[in-house]
């Protein structure tokens, strides 16, 4: 029942010019469900998200948020939607206080005071309220705008990278947030980079040039490529990697670090070749589980054609 | 001796050749670049004329001679004068006056003609709206030769005496509103409109496209707000600003430079008002048909330009070629110009300032309704 479902696209497209940035992208995400949207740079999360809360008019597909049609109840949408941009959009010129007045004025919320005071003491920023935002650092902005996209008591929740540039210990309370966030019902669509946010989501979707290359639950994604995976220790981890590129058997290979991870799709030939070619006491070889970034990277080669080389 | 800090001719030349490049695709500012010299030439060389002539005349005759006839047809003659139409009575006169509709009305007193031939030198009274004394002092001027070339072509045969030695009849001249001719009376007024355009729409014209620079324009448009209650919001706060304006430069007339208010202080508050608002709207047009702050200044400088030359305010509307007072037409600065030199000047009365009201409230809606129509709802 679509009804169940916070998002429901079909077959998304945006072009801008002659740039097809979004390309038939169906999303589905449920109420209280954490949802993870990864994709590198320019792949068109963004434009995806903004044609969701009616913020770019798709050139062809349809859909529901919350219910409502994205295409004609955008006003719908926006009061029940709280949408974090990517790059922060308060006012840098007003302060902490000023900011969440607006947009509750903006909502029409009652009791503004108290619900400001509010968020302003769960930000802990009740002792700054007077600061300008501008003179914020970028945690605290990104705290503040999450503040005041939940102002108005959202049901769902868009994120666009909503981490990128704050600091590891500030990205995990605001990961704990969201967990609460979802507990409550709400339902979150959150981009991001990072591989360890996206295995604390409860589905992902990968996009690449915009193109839906994978949505599921993380094993589910990884399932689904059906890639089994080596994990190499030694020297000269390139030259190996240079050597397995064109070799029977293997499809990747991807260096983290100290580490040469080794994929293909048939498991038993990787193995034989790997036997062959690092089988020496130089290297050290084990069988390890396919992971996420692994999985990413081989659906973006795919998509565009090309093997081996480092992520 | 070659150091690396040296001027070096690639390095200058790749930032010669990356402004050249930048140029080229900024089309606005290269439109400028080739409209502004035009445009000023156009509009300084041709429509400004200090020697306004075709100004419109109306006339009310008691008289009807074919010397009178004569008289009226050598004014029109002279192109200083076109005689637009004839009034019943000095009353009439005086309204056409006020409201602006003519410049002068030639007034022939009955019995005109009798007397000149009597050889009683009777007087014939030109009525002239001085508000601009560069506008009426050439006309004038030209009116008293009239007399005397009308008399000499006219006058023959046995009315010949009349030709010789002192003017037959006499040109008496009434200059209303602005007697002694103080081009400062003229100027200040019409300083509050300029000071009002250029203010005003410079500021709202930054409004959106600030926002959208600064990208928090996404978050307006991600709240449920409208087109109309963002773009009328903005523009309260710079009512307010134009209130102050005028009346910092209304206290400067008075006890700066001295120009008396004819009409009522009220009065001029709610033409300003009208005024500030026209110029809001146009402000906040531009800044939802522009793309960046730049572009922006760069529509306002475009829409400044001509107001200030084709409004009346620089020079005389009615000595503005057909085309150039079309354009004039069609600018809020040129109503503006009517009404506060009306309420200042002449003394005008509701009735009077009507014909310049309306108008800049249909501009105002139209605007209104183009800056709606452009406001970008999406980020499209
Ligand atoms: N308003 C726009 N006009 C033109 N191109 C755009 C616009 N917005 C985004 N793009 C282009 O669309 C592509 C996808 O962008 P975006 O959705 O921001 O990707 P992501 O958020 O995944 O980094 C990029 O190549 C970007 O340059
Ligand atoms: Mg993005």
């Amino acid at each position: 029942m679509s009804d169940s479902y916070a998002i429901d696209v079909r077959s998304l497209n945006k072009r801008f010019g002659d740039k097809h940035v979004v390309k038939n992208v169906s999303l589905q995400v449920r109420r209280g469900e954490i949802f993870g949207f990864l994709g590198p740079n320019g792949s068109g999360k963004t434009t995806t998200i903004r044609m969701m809360c009616g913020l770019l008019t798709p050139d062809a597909g349809s859909g529901t948020c919350l219910g409502y049609d994205i295409l004609r109840d955008s006003v719908q949408i926006k009061r029940r939607v709280g949408y974090m941009t990517q790059r922060f959009s308060f006012w840098e010129d007003l302060t902490i206080r000023e900011n969440l007045d607006f947009v509750a004025r903006m909502y029409g919320l009652g009791d503004r005071r108290k619900r400001v005071n509010g968020a302003l003491e769960d930000l802990g920023l009740a002792a700054r309220a007077n600061q300008l935002a501008g003179t914020l650092s970028g945690g605290w902005k990104q705290r503040l705008a999450l503040a005041a996209c939940l102002l108005h008591d959202p049901e769902l929740l868009l994120l666009d990278e909503p981490t990128a540039g704050v600091d590891p210990a500030a990205r995990r309370d605001f990961w704990e947030e969201l967990h609460l966030l979802s507990a409550r019902g709400i339902a979150v669509l959150v981009s991001t980079h990072y591989m360890d946010e996206a295995e604390r989501c409860h589905k992902l979707a990968y996009v690449f040039d915009g193109n839906l290359l994978a949505q599921g639950a993380a094993p589910e994604v990884v399932a689904s490529q059906g890639l089994s995976t080596w994990q190499v220790y030694g020297e000269n981890l390139v030259g190996l990697s240079e050597a397995l590129k064109n070799a029977s058997g293997v499809d990747q290979t991807v260096l983290f670090g100290t580490r040469l991870h080794v994929s293909g799709k048939d498991g038993a030939a990787l193995e034989r070749t790997l036997a062959q070619t690092a089988g020496s006491a130089a290297f050290r070889i084990e069988k390890t589980e396919t992971g996420l970034e692994d999985v990413f990277i081989y659906l973006m080669k795919q998509a565009s054609g090309k093997t081996g080389g480092a992520p | 001796m070659k150091t690396s800090n040296g001027f070096s001719l690639s390095r200058w030349w790749s930032m010669v050749l990356k402004e050249f490049l930048q140029l080229r695709r900024d089309r606005l500012t290269f439109g400028m670049i080739i409209g502004i010299p035009i445009a000023q030439l156009v509009l300084f060389g041709f429509a400004i004329n200090n020697d306004p002539r075709h100004l419109a005349t109306a006339v009310i005759s008691a008289d009807h001679s074919e010397f009178t006839r004569s008289f009226v047809a050598a004014m029109e003659s002279s192109e200083y004068f076109d005689i637009v139409g004839t009034l019943p009575d000095e009353e009439a006169g005086r309204s056409a006056l006020a409201s602006g509709n003519v410049q002068f009305v030639v007034n022939i007193p009955a019995g005109f003609t009798g007397r000149l031939l009597r050889g009683e030198r009777p007087a014939l009274l030109i009525e002239a709206d001085a508000t601009d004394p560069a506008a009426t002092g050439m006309a004038l001027a030209a009116a008293g030769q009239l007399a005397r070339t009308v008399a000499a072509k006219d006058m023959t045969g046995t009315l010949s005496f009349l030709a010789g030695g002192q003017d037959p009849f006499e040109v008496r001249v009434h200059r209303l509103y602005n007697p002694e001719g103080i081009t400062r009376y003229n100027i200040i007024p019409g300083l509050i409109g300029v000071i009002l355009c250029m203010t005003m729409v410079l500021m709202t014209g930054l409004a959106i496209t600030r926002e959208r620079e600064r990208g928090t324009m996404e978050n307006i448009l991600a709240m449920p707000v409208s087109p109309f209650e963002v773009m009328t919001g903005k523009l309260i706060p710079y009512i307010a600003i134009g209130l102050i304006q005028i009346t910092i430069i209304l206290v400067a007339a008075r006890f700066l430079f001295r120009v008396p208010c004819a009409g009522s202080i009220g009065m001029v508050y709610g033409a300003a008002l009208l005024f500030v608002l026209a110029n809001l709207t146009v402000g906040i047009a531009m800044s939802s048909l522009a793309r960046n702050q730049l572009q922006a200044m760069q529509m306002t400088l475009f829409y400044f330009l001509p107001n200030i030359i084709l409004s009346g305010f620089m020079f005389p509307f009615q000595g503005m070629p057909k085309w150039a007072q079309a354009v004039g037409n069609v600018l809020p600065l040129t109503y503006f110009n009517r009404l506060i030199r009306g309420i200042f000047l002449k003394d005008n009365l509701f009735q009077d300032l009507w014909p310049n009201i309306w108008p800049l409230m249909v501009f105002t809606l139209i605007v209104m309704v183009i800056a709606l129509t452009f406001y970008r709802r999406t980020l499209d």
